[in-house]
């Protein structure tokens, strides 16, 4: 199975490892992430201006792109998912935001919202399936208690991201089993880690980050998993646990982690 | 109506009149405890077309636009929308932006990532 994929800016710069570890993952699983040409920034944040159109269409661009090429289109990082699948949900339910991208696209089939957005993750649990994962994993992390911390972007709004239950998601911890470690459930695992306004407000930011921490560390979490490098980053600030892309993880089950360097 | 609360609506495409004022956004929000205007107040100040304490508010940028308050809104009100929408009606303005790229530099560390300054770019500017 071969998916179009979108790894978006920062995978291409900070986050190399969470890219690296995808792609080599997706290989040892069986399916093939074929990176679009010429994709854009999907600006990291969903404009959530009614009246904002500019700033949606790169993300439209790059959904169009998926279906001429009739494949999925696949997201590892949580903004990148986010954006993309909230505007399609835009270029499908939304006639103002259709028309005026259409009109400015002057494309020769109007888009019209027709490409499935799928996070890795999905791809793992939907397509691959966790069951058949775990039969893959040749280094199972026996005994490892990782916290998953999902954060925002995956989960809200539900109603658009129909991603799991917004309030008591299990997706991470099926994929914590899966590699054969433990999951640790931990309250704030759905908090926010403070998102953008670490750039101007670091206090505030690392006050948010202290209280998921030490939530995960006092249900005995030895290390935080997370799909988005901007949590990554927020949560290292705290310095209280380390923090790991799923990817990695996966990759070091799967015994490509190697490889991946 | 007052032309700004008018934009705010337009923009939000929130219908504040739905409001029941149970306060959930306001104990799901994570910035609660930095905000002078709280998002349940919010909500009502745009009722009241209260512009300009909503504009001067610094609730505008405490809001981190995690969802939680959308998610939990029984009445489907979408406070931080309507929060979204009077900080774009701000920043829109030529000279109230609230990160200029001269800030940029000393604001970034070794592990900023990309994503941090397009989110932040996105939401304190035009």
């Amino acid at each position: 199975m071969t998916y179009s994929y979108y790894p978006g800016c920062t995978l291409r710069t900070k986050a190399k490892d969470l890219d690296t570890y995808a792609r080599r993952s997706a290989e040892a699983l069986g399916f093939t992430l074929e990176e679009l040409d010429n994709w854009q920034c999907c600006g990291g944040v969903y404009p959530l201006g009614g009246d904002e159109i500019a700033s949606k269409l790169p993300s439209v661009r790059a959904l169009n792109a998926a279906k001429e090429k009739g494949q999925d289109l696949v997201a590892v990082c949580s903004a990148c998912y986010h954006v993309l699948k909230r505007v399609n949900d835009d270029m499908v339910n939304v006639e103002d935001t259709q028309n005026r991208a259409n009109n400015y696209m002057q494309l020769d089939e109007p888009y019209k919202g027709e490409t499935k957005v799928l996070h890795f993750l999905e791809v793992l649990r939907d397509r691959v399936g966790f069951d058949e994962l775990k039969k893959k994993v040749v280094n199972p992390l026996t005994g490892k208690k990782i916290g998953a911390y999902y954060g925002c972007l995956l989960l809200r709004p539900s109603d658009v991201m129909a991603f799991d239950n917004a309030e008591n998601p299990t997706i991470l911890e099926d994929f914590i089993r899966a590699i054969g470690a433990t999951p640790v459930i931990y309250p704030y695992r759905n908090e926010c880690c403070g998102g953008y306004i670490s750039l101007k407000e670091k206090e505030l930011a690392t006050s948010m980050c202290d209280k998921i921490t030490e939530s995960a560390a006092g249900f005995e979490a030895e290390c935080l998993v997370t799909a988005c490098p901007l949590c990554k980053y927020n949560l290292n600030k705290s310095g209280k646990l380390p923090v790991v892309y799923f990817t990695e993880l996966l990759a070091e089950a799967l015994g490509v982690k190697e490889d991946a360097q | 109506m007052n032309k700004q609360a008018e934009l705010i609506r337009e923009i939000s495409g929130v219908n504040p009149l739905k409001c029941m004022k149970c306060g959930k956004c306001s104990a799901s929000c994570p910035s609660y405890n930095e905000m002078d205007i709280k998002p349940h107040q919010f909500v009502s100040y745009v009722i009241n077309e209260d512009i300009e304490a909503l504009t001067a508010s610094k609730s505008l940028y405490k809001c981190l636009s995690c969802f939680a308050c959308v998610e939990r809104c029984p009445r489907g009100v979408k406070p931080g929308k309507l929060i979204d929408a009077a900080r774009q009606v701000v920043v829109r303005q030529r000279g109230q932006e609230y990160l200029s790229a001269d800030e940029i530099p000393e604001l970034l560390d070794d592990e900023t990532p990309q994503q941090l300054l397009m989110s932040a770019f996105r939401k304190y500017r035009r």
